[in-house]
């Protein structure tokens, strides 16, 4: 009953898709005048019917209904509740339902919330949102329905892939998700603005706060992201340029791009076309990731489920949208009146220059991320493109980037003199030149990235927290300190980069019960290994006590876990988060001769590299709380 | 058209439109090439994995006859799946010798007593060194061993009955 109900809410929120794409379009064409009033509201229900039939997916994996296919294939009764529910989006049907129930939710919230824009320009980008809403739908319903029945059902399930039995699953997806989908509003404000030519700094400051809420959870999705491979595939790394992590980091570094254009637009009314280019290419960007991964196009660790003619289906789509957006993008641009000019050294130079670099590191991973593709293509050659291309060409220009991010708040806006500037940054620079020379003297052989990387995070973090000096703290508007804590938030994470590469240590051995292995400055003691068992899972536990000089010991137990169902080996890192880095140790395998395989590292700082995405993250709330509480403000004084 | 430039963007577009339409239709080749062919097996000597049986020793490949070495284990549930083939294969005359991989002598026996022994010898890799020096990163895989210790053939994954006419091409063009 519950899985019918679930598909009867998806048909009908898919009809009512249609009808907001129909009478959205029928009103902006300018007949349809009579059609207006509903736009609103049947957005809201189509966005409320996306979210029940959500929750009703999430209802029959928690219950384990195993005559739906769905759960059957992927959900097993014994497994914890945590991974029940979070096992809801771990499959290729459930995960397009939560694509779409969070595309219609973006769509409902505009419809409820948006008020600045004109209602022509809202009605236009409500219609452009129900048109990708549709194509999607159509996939569920046609491609990949969640709700089929298997009849008989099965006695159990098949259970979960053992590395997605994680709390990871439960945070990670849905926060991309939110981010990645919701980023969506931006390409349909666009299309919006291009159909009614209406491009100005009230569109920018809408559009910008839809952005900066898609923006935050994006960012948060990928620091989770990354921090569940990073303990969970016990392989110590924290980005490994995989396509589908790509997939995710592109539309990231077009909506990053994107904020600071539409902050021009917003505040000079300058860079109409580049805005709305921006907008279009960075839901693309998640459009054509999604595509990526569905496909299976490209070889990828996140491949699940993959079929071909879902990957023609999507790509049918992507051309619609994309093709479609950039069509109108070409013919309708070139009617738009380009707002006041700057000067190059100004405030809107340097968020020029920023665009500039994203722009420039966004074309790397496309290029990186695509290139194997268009090869095969073009020679039939088969190879994959890896960290060193991307350290190599995207490194410099994330470092440069961080220069112009130092030096950009500090400029005023129009226009600025060089002289000025550098009277604002001589301080940070000084510290910056001050880290260089310490770390050529104290860590001679360091690399060049890491060298630049520590130097440039630690001016750039001291240049970040300038724009707050000689400002009354108490009076400093909410999206200053937005700003403040986003770019500290990027020096941070730059600084935890370098020094992970730069500091890490690394032991490898194979070890004898009772024999004590060093890492950096750690001594760990390998006490033994006892069974142990969990809810769906037998695991091998060691007990290593580390100790740094004569300080107190800690116990580490890292595991080899054995699921059950299906029958997978992972591997639990045990990780000791300390001050000045992270512990981090894995239990391989036992040889013939009873020693267990150790692999250990010792990584100063490296948790800095998502305490500064949780830090870019808060600041983009702040400054989006900030922001909306500033437009809120005449209107209260108004009442 | 004011401005040619704009049509850049769809240009691009279309370009990458085309490649993976074009990839998508070309359907995709799972087909993982291997690197071993045509490579000669390393030298190695397995104990028996089970009691009162005979071992491999990399010796037993090189008897002049081509013969296939399947690497498997007891805990992996597909090995069991592709059993009735390797029956079959036995049946019609083919050679075959065995790796256990990390697995115990009981839990081998077992397996054997489960699905039926078509192995004329079965090694005990323990530590799966042998099974990483022959090329192979998972079980189950079969190799077309060639009389004179040549790898001709390596099949991934488990044999379906569909795959049992190629391994048995396989080890005729072998001879």
């Amino acid at each position: 009953m519950m899985a019918e109900a679930g598909l009867a809410a998806l048909w009908i929120a898919a009809a009512l898709c249609l009808l907001q794409l129909c009478a959205g379009v029928s009103a902006s064409l300018g007949e349809g005048q009579v059609l207006r009033p509903m736009i609103r509201p049947v957005a809201i229900a189509q966005g409320a019917l996306a979210a029940l039939s959500f929750l009703l997916l999430i209802q029959l994996f928690l219950v384990t209904d195993l005559s739906v296919k769905l759960v059957a294939a992927n959900s097993h009764s014994a497994k914890p509740w945590l991974y029940k529910f979070a096992g809801t989006w771990g499959n290729h049907e459930g995960s397009m339902l939560l694509w779409v129930a969070v595309l219609a939710i973006a769509g409902a919230a505009v419809a409820a919330f948006e008020r600045r824009v004109s209602e022509r320009t809202l009605i236009a980008t409500l219609a452009a949102q129900a048109a990708i809403g549709l194509g999607f739908y159509g996939f569920l319903l046609i491609a990949s329905n969640p709700f089929e029945r298997l009849n008989p059902a099965p006695l159990e399930g098949n259970g979960l892939n053992p590395l997605l039995q994680d709390p990871g699953l439960a945070l990670h997806p849905p926060t991309l998700y939110l981010g990645y989908v919701g980023i969506s509003v931006a390409f349909s404000f666009a299309v919006g603005a291009l159909v009614t030519r209406d491009v100005g700094p009230l569109f920018a400051r809408a559009m910008r706060s839809w952005v900066l809420g898609a923006w935050v959870f994006l960012t948060l999705g990928i620091t989770a992201g990354s921090y569940w491979a990073y303990y969970e595939l016990g392989w110590g790394g924290w980005w490994f340029w995989d396509p589908v992590e790509n997939a995710s980091l592109m539309p990231w570094l077009a909506a990053t791009a994107l904020l600071h254009s539409a902050t021009v637009l917003a505040t000079r009314g300058g860079l109409r076309v580049w805005t709305i280019m921006l907008a279009v290419i960075a839901f693309s960007m998640s459009m054509i990731g999604t595509f990526l991964v569905r496909s299976g196009i490209l070889t990828s660790v996140h491949s699940f489920a993959v079929d071909p003619r879902r990957g023609l289906f999507i790509l049918i789509l992507l051309g619609l949208y994309i093709g479609g957006a950039l069509t109108l993008f070409a013919l309708r641009a070139g009617t738009i009146r380009e707002g006041s000019t700057f000067e190059p050294i100004s405030r809107e130079g340097g968020l020029v220059t920023n665009n500039v670099f994203l722009s420039a590191i966004l074309g790397v991973v496309v290029i990186g991320t695509l290139y194997p593709l268009g090869l095969e293509a073009a020679t039939g050659e088969k190879l994959s493109v890896g960290a060193p291309y991307f350290n190599a060409a995207a490194g410099p220009l994330a470092l440069a980037l961080m220069a112009i991010m130092a030096a950009g708040p500090l400029l005023k806006w129009r226009r600025d003199r060089l002289q000025e500037l550098a009277r604002r940054i001589w301080l940070p620079m000084a510290l910056a030149a001050a880290t260089l020379v310490a770390l050529l003297l104290l860590a001679p052989g360091i690399g060049l990235l890491p060298l630049l990387g520590l130097t440039l995070a630690l001016g750039t973090a001291a240049a970040s927290i300038a724009p707050l000096w000689k400002r009354n703290l108490r009076r400093t508007p909410l999206f200053i300190w937005g700003m403040v804590i986003a770019h500290l938030g990027i020096a941070v994470t730059i600084a935890g980069m370098a020094s992970a590469s730069a500091f890490t240590k690394e032991t490898l051995v194979a070890a004898r019960l009772g024999e004590t292995v060093e890492v950096g400055p750690y001594a760990l003691r390998f006490e033994g290994v006892e069974p142990l068992a969990g809810p769906n899972w037998t695991a091998i536990e060691a007990r290593l006590v580390a100790t740094r000089g004569g300080g107190s010991p800690m116990l580490m137990k890292p595991q080899a876990r054995m699921f059950n169902s299906p029958v997978t080996e992972t591997t639990e890192a045990d990780i000791a988060t300390l001050p000045a880095g992270q512990l981090y140790t894995v239990l391989g395998r036992e040889d013939d001769q009873g020693r267990w395989q150790l692999r250990l590292w010792w990584k100063p700082f490296v948790t800095f590299i998502w305490l500064g995405g949780a830090m870019v993250a808060l600041g983009g709330f702040l400054s989006l709380i900030g922001r909306l509480g500033r437009e809120q403000r005449p209107k209260a004084e108004k009442l | 058209m004011k401005r040619p430039i704009l049509l850049l963007p769809l240009a691009v577009f279309a370009l990458f439109l085309v490649t993976a339409g074009w990839r998508l239709a070309a359907g995709r080749d799972d087909t993982i090439r291997s690197r071993v062919i045509g490579q000669p097996i390393p030298a190695f000597a397995l104990g028996p994995a089970v009691p009162g049986r005979i071992g491999v020793a990399s010796g037993d490949l090189m008897t002049g006859k081509p013969r296939l070495l399947n690497v498997f284990a007891s805990w992996c549930v597909p090995c069991g799946v592709e059993a009735p083939q390797l029956m079959e294969l036995n049946r019609r005359g083919i050679p075959i010798d065995a790796i256990a991989v990390r697995d115990r002598p009981e839990d081998v026996a077992r397996f054997l007593a489960d699905y039926g022994n078509p192995f004329q010898r079965i090694g005990l890799d323990r530590d799966t060194r042998v099974q990483i020096s022959l090329g192979s990163s998972g079980v189950p895989e079969t190799f077309v061993i060639d009389g004179h210790g040549i790898i001709r053939h390596q099949h991934i994954g488990v044999i379906s009955p569909e795959d049992v006419g190629e391994l048995v091409a396989a080890y005729e063009a072998a001879r």
